[in-house]
């Protein structure tokens, strides 16, 4: 009897990986590069650094999937650790920028105008390169690690520690938002120049952070479904299926609810970390109670528990923002709001569960389900 | 001899909620490979009885003495089952979006359960064959690949039986294992626990008073949180108090 530690399911997941992944690593670039641009054919810039900028938030998503599609811990505070990277990113960034900011001082313009003299201590390692890199993604991880294990030690679960970390995002966002926290308070960190000497401003250097991102993502990708097809995963749907039966099979659940959460915080600080150079800005708007919630939505319309589904869901809902606020900006919120309600009360499997159904013919796994093998029963 | 010492020795357990003593001065004892029954009527303490001495509640007074010397009233929940307990659950309690395979894999008794042995672990020939040993036991075979959400009410709770004997535990608690179950499901039931109290000691809660002939050599009669009779079917249905507190009941139930 083979051991069927790799249940069908996850197989499945093999071949829309693939052509993802030839998709946003070849095609895309191609069309940016290959065609004239009179042509049809042809992906613009902006278009490029847009879906940059949407697989950032996919890494954000395949974080958050992990802990709420797979093991049931919903954190509603992801944007404060995208927010962690994004900002150390940034404050490298905003180093970077020297005398050619609109004052010509050494320090970022925000430091000119709020009577900063001196670059503030925290400030000092983020000269570096390395330092913006490992923080960005150390810092959300100490931080989780840290929040976590309070949290979780303390038995804090279901719809608490949803509330807990929404509470978490609000004030991350109180604190940001000051000007005494020296990050630039409400207009954040922008304005940069390069990065490593590459212009951001020249499209190559875009192309290669866009490369880069699409890479990462494929790292957060076989990083995550290794975690979950290994028996760490099982146990994780197990915490999720019957919490109390897991204990008394041994395991220590709240050791595997702090280890998803920091694998996401990690994950939510490499997303932050490309994000920035790509957009070009990061202010508190951005990490937020708001943001955090939309990460929900997209895990919910790619399809909780598939982690494919995770980064269908966020390039689909942001590309549909990116397209119809074009025509009706202020109706976004009402749709992105009517859709989750849609997904949730008639799609549970979501995106991938309607595309399961259309390919396959038959009725869509329940979530993680694994599918009858021999045709028993 | 190593079957006349005792596994376990509840002395003087008082549980009381807000007032109402769901055990008062409960004394019970199981010897090793003892496969004992625990009958009562609703609301004679029962289940109280197994979650004390699984650690889910704490008693207000007494001792549950373990084997020689520990004593589980100090021991939370999740040393008590690494110390050897197992417990089945009332109504099935299984990972339902695994299938049977992943379900007892993740039961089987290993030296560590923290994440990162866990995230690297494989499993050995000997775990692989003690598992297909288990779901031979279990009747499941032909179940292994499927998802353990779609098995029937009966299957569950074999295969929930299974998961808690992968354990290895020396005393296993059974809360009402055939409830909801037909009556061939229910002769299997008690075939497979009469076979595992070779093993391990068993306490069984039951209602069914079929099954418990079946399965049972000694009887223990729980009313109002206290052990009024104990012994064998027999002489426990002969028992004037049993009859007018247990079975006078339930006649009128029926």
């Amino acid at each position: 009897m083979p051991e069927p530690m790799r249940s069908p399911q996850d197989s499945r997941e093999t071949w829309p990986f693939y052509s993802a992944v030839a998709l946003f690593l070849i095609v895309l670039p191609l069309l940016n590069v290959l065609p004239p641009e009179d042509s049809w054919l042809h992906l613009s810039d902006f278009r490029l650094n847009q879906f940059g900028k949407f697989l950032c938030f996919a890494i954000l998503a395949i974080g958050l999937d992990l802990t709420w599609g797979y093991c049931g811990v919903l954190s509603l505070g992801q944007g404060v650790f995208f927010g962690f990277g994004a900002y150390c990113m940034g404050m490298y960034l905003a180093l970077q920028i020297g005398k050619e900011s609109v004052y010509g001082s050494d320090l970022p313009d925000f430091m000119v105008w709020t009577q900063v003299k001196e670059l503030p201590w925290f400030w000092v390692p983020f000269k570096s390169f390395w330092a913006g890199l490992l923080g960005a993604i150390l810092v959300p991880v100490l931080f989780a690690t840290i929040f976590g294990f309070l949290a979780f030690r303390s038995r804090i679960k279901g719809v608490y520690f949803a509330i807990i970390t929404q509470a978490l995002a609000f004030a991350a966002w109180l604190v940001f938002n000051r000007n005494e926290t020296r990050l630039g308070g409400t207009n954040g960190l922008t304005d940069f120049k390069q990065i490593l000497g590459f212009r951001l401003s020249d499209p190559s250097t875009q192309r290669g952070l866009y490369i880069l991102t699409v890479l990462a993502l494929i790292g957060a990708y076989l990083l995550c479904r290794w975690i979950v097809e290994s028996r760490t995963g099982k146990v994780l749907v197990a915490i999720r299926d019957s919490e109390s039966r897991v204990v008394f099979s041994g395991y220590t659940p709240w050791v595997y609810k702090l280890f998803v959460f920091v694998v996401a915080a990690g994950l939510a600080g490499l997303a932050g970390l490309l994000y920035v150079p790509q957009v070009g800005i990061i202010t508190p708007a951005q990490i937020g109670v708001l943001p955090s919630l939309e990460v929900v939505i997209w895990v919910a319309v790619g399809g909780r528990g598939t982690l494919v589904g995770a980064v269908l869901g966020a390039v689909t809902v942001n590309y549909g923002r990116s397209v119809l606020t074009n025509y009706f900006p202020e109706a976004w919120p009402f749709i992105l709001g009517g859709l989750f309600v849609v997904v949730v009360t008639m799609f549970p499997d979501g995106l991938i569960g309607i595309l399961r159904k259309l390919f396959s013919g038959g009725p869509p796994a329940p979530g993680l389900a694994v599918q009858k093998a021999q045709g028993g029963s | 001899m190593a079957e006349d010492r005792f596994i376990l020795r509840c002395e003087n357990v008082t549980v009381d909620y807000d007032g109402f003593k769901a055990l008062n001065n409960c004394n019970f004892s199981v010897r090793h490979n003892e496969l004992r029954v625990v009958i009562g009527p609703n609301g004679a303490g029962k289940t109280t009885l197994l979650d004390v001495i699984c650690g889910k509640t704490k008693p207000f007074s007494g001792k549950v003495i373990f084997g020689d010397n520990v004593d589980l009233t100090t021991k939370n929940a999740e040393t008590i089952a690494k110390l050897g307990v197992g417990r089945k659950f009332q109504a099935p309690s299984i990972y339902g979006n695994l299938s049977v395979w992943e379900n007892l894999d993740l039961s089987l008794k290993r030296t560590s359960k923290g994440v990162f042995s866990t995230l690297i672990g494989k499993s050995t020939p000997a775990e692989r064959a003690r598992i297909e040993e288990t779901l031979e036991m279990i009747g499941l075979e032909a179940h292994a690949y499927d998802r353990a959400g779609s098995l029937s009410h009966g299957q569950k709770q074999w295969l929930e039986i299974g998961m808690v004997i992968l354990q290895d535990p020396a005393l296993l608690l059974v809360d009402e294992p055939v409830a909801g179950m037909s009556d061939k499901e229910t002769e299997q039931t008690g075939r497979l626990l009469q076979a595992l109290s070779e093993k391990q000691a068993i306490v069984v809660i039951e209602h069914d008073m079929d099954f418990v002939r079946q399965i049972a050599r000694i009887v223990t009669v729980l009313a109002e949180g206290t052990v009024i009779c104990e012994g064998t079917v027999e002489h426990v249905q002969a028992d004037d108090q049993v009859r007018e507190i247990y079975l006078g009941r339930a006649k009128v139930a029926h």
